[in-house]
């Protein structure tokens, strides 16, 4: 190759590879359900941070024997309880709780599941096969259930010990899913070259093969807390979730268990009802945004 | 394919043996024994501690669970401390309730589930399709206690097109016809509530079975040697598709234990999932061991029996 060539190539801009994150938000922005999503996510999260600040959680459950049962009116926006408690401050407080609490689950439950798909299929053979056993029994198990006895059982009750019960059920979807995408990845070229030139199994794992597998993770996790704060809601509302003083979604559509609630005080459960679900259908909606804009195959052409 | 029914068999085993361990060491963690609920104040200490001597709740933790499962194979499941019952007893009475429940919603599953399945992935990115995909994706976000409280609010209440509770009207003859359609008028609410739900994963991952297979080989085949195209789907397709739906039964009951627990509740149906939220809200323990304990050993029978059935239906699970 002459000079000249290869100063013309040099000279042409080298057009990189888009990065990640602007996949994503070229995927989200073209998605107009994933952005309102997104918007109505980020608002909602906001709000109910910053608003709950605001909020004096004790006068918020403290009980007002004058005020129960009222429909939405100019004191109570959204009407009070059989205990005469603000409705609309136990939504924002609710709905608070519910996503702390599904953020910390799918956190913790995320971690272990990660660290133990991810050995399972880069080891493979023997270790494999008797890691995955362990996560057909746990999957195979009725886990609300059991869930649920833990809960009753474990000494010294909090919001922590809560989610740390219910993490300890869930981690096994994305353990199996990650370990299937490491089963792969570790017959790739790079993890040879890796082993060829003497790292440690450990740098292997987390510095090579957890970030080329990164984009899974994170829309495994991103779906999962959809469906774990509609998981901590159906405990709550069965009356296994929260600790009793402290409000959430659940608790609130719990209340609907009472014939005439149901029946007449919509105020009460619908909001919460409705607040669950378009939480759980934003928060998916992002997460669909993210797989497709991880895989190439299901992005759309541009 | 025996060699794989005796290899999935052999995993079954431990399997069970893992349940045991840990239901034991939950029942361990519950606050009471076999006494609570049945101590007469008056009775001193030393007798009471020679009974627990007797009994053997002072030997080690290896023995009691020896003779715990000893005491399960003879069908022994305890004494309810609340209705002073053997558990067995009360257990048998809610598994025939939840037993009609799941049946119920199984049948409703696969009744709504494999048309809807097959129209969608017959006529994909149609308008048919799409609303069907969106009925998938909205059902799919949708806890099943918020959808039974609906439907009770709105047919159960509202309309008053259905019983709100129990599992029978009074005063019906056992037996007579009208007792018969009771009990079917209070379960088709709850078994709609569980299978409108249920049936999503079905219906998704039918489609995505069928789209696949159009694109077959064999398909094409038959289509260029001229067969009609509704024997195309009903017999080429449908065969390669649908069996596997079929064998998945045993892993839905996992899927329906949870939404019985719900439902139930909502309903106030008298099955197990009802039995079980009383009892631990009853501090029952001896109930709730007997009922978790069924239930997961219902799960792991279920997924035996669906690693059979795919087995048999579908070879190529055999070669793995």
């Amino acid at each position: 190759m002459s000079n000249e060539q290869t100063e013309k190539v040099m000279d042409q801009k080298v057009e990189k590879s888009p990065s990640g994150m602007k996949i994503f938000w070229k995927e989200v922005l073209r998605d107009k359900l994933a952005l309102l999503s997104l918007v109505f996510l980020v608002i909602t999260t906001i709000a109910v941070f910053g608003v709950s600040v605001l909020l004096d959680k004790e006068e918020i459950v403290r009980v007002d024997p004058f005020a129960i049962y009222l429909p939405p009116g100019e004191q109570f926006i959204l009407g009070t309880d059989q205990g005469g408690r603000d409705i609309f401050g136990q939504l924002i407080i609710g709905t608070r709780n519910s996503l702390s609490v599904g953020l910390l689950v799918t956190l913790m439950s995320g971690i272990f599941g990660i660290i133990f798909g991810v050995v399972s299929g880069y080891f493979g053979g023997q270790v494999d096969n008797i890691m995955m056993r362990i996560v057909d029994f746990f999957m195979v198990l009725p886990n609300i259930m059991i869930i649920i006895v833990f809960v009753t059982i474990v000494p010294k009750y909090s919001v922590l010990t809560f989610s740390i019960v219910m993490s300890a059920f869930l981690w096994m979807g994305i353990a199996r899913l990650i370990r299937s995408r490491a089963l792969q990845e570790k017959e790739l070229d790079y993890v040879q070259a890796s082993r060829t030139l003497g790292s440690s199994h450990t740098k292997i794992i987390f510095k090579e093969v957890l970030p080329n597998i990164m984009s899974l993770i994170v829309v495994t996790m991103t779906l999962n807390l959809a469906a774990n704060i509609g998981i901590e809601s159906g405990l709550s509302f069965l009356g296994f979730g929260f600790p009793q003083d402290t409000p959430s979604l659940g608790t609130l559509l719990s209340y609907a268990t009472n014939p005439t609630t149901l029946e007449e005080r919509w105020w009460i459960w619908v909001p919460a009802a409705i607040l669950i679900l378009v939480l759980m259908l934003a928060v998916r909606n992002v997460g669909e945004a993210l797989k497709r804009a991880a895989d190439a195959r299901q992005r759309r052409a541009s | 394919m025996w060699k794989f029914i005796v290899r999935r068999l052999l995993i079954t085993m431990p399997q069970l043996v893992l349940l045991s361990l840990l239901v034991f060491v939950m029942a361990s963690f519950m606050p009471g024994d076999a006494f609570t609920g049945q101590i007469d104040p008056n009775i001193s200490p030393e007798a009471i501690e020679e009974q627990r001597e007797r009994l053997g709740l002072n030997d080690p933790w290896y023995i009691q669970y020896a003779d715990w499962v000893g005491n399960l194979s003879k069908g022994d499941l305890g004494t309810s401390t609340q209705y002073h019952r053997p558990v067995s007893d009360l257990v048998w009475e809610r598994v025939v309730n939840t037993f009609w429940l799941s049946l119920l919603s199984v049948i409703f599953i696969y009744a709504i589930g494999l048309p809807l399945g097959i129209v969608s992935g017959r006529w994909n990115d149609r308008l048919i399709d799409q609303i069907i995909t969106g009925y998938t994706y909205l059902g799919f976000a949708t806890p099943i206690f918020i959808f039974a409280l609906v439907t009770l609010w709105v047919f159960g209440f509202h309309f008053g097109w259905f019983p709100t509770g129990g599992s029978v009207a009074s005063g019906l003859d056992p037996g007579s016809l009208e007792y018969i359609l009771s009990k079917l008028n209070h379960l088709l609410l709850p078994a709609l509530s569980i299978a409108l739900i249920g049936v999503v994963g079905t219906v998704q991952y039918l489609r995505s079975e069928i789209i696949d297979t159009k694109q077959k080989d064999f398909i094409v085949t038959a289509r260029a040697k001229g067969a009609p195209e509704s024997r195309v789907y009903n017999r080429h397709i449908f065969r390669n598709s649908v069996l596997p739906i079929a064998a998945f039964f045993g892993y839905e009951i996992t899927m329906l234990i949870t939404g019985s627990i719900f439902v139930e509740r909502i309903y106030s149906y008298p099955g197990m999932g009802n039995l079980f939220i009383q009892s631990i809200l009853l501090r029952d323990f001896p109930v709730v061991t007997a009922v978790v304990l069924l239930f997961g050993l219902a799960a792991i029978l279920g997924a035996l029996l669906s690693d059979i059935i795919l087995s048999i239906v579908d070879p190529r699970i055999r070669i793995k």
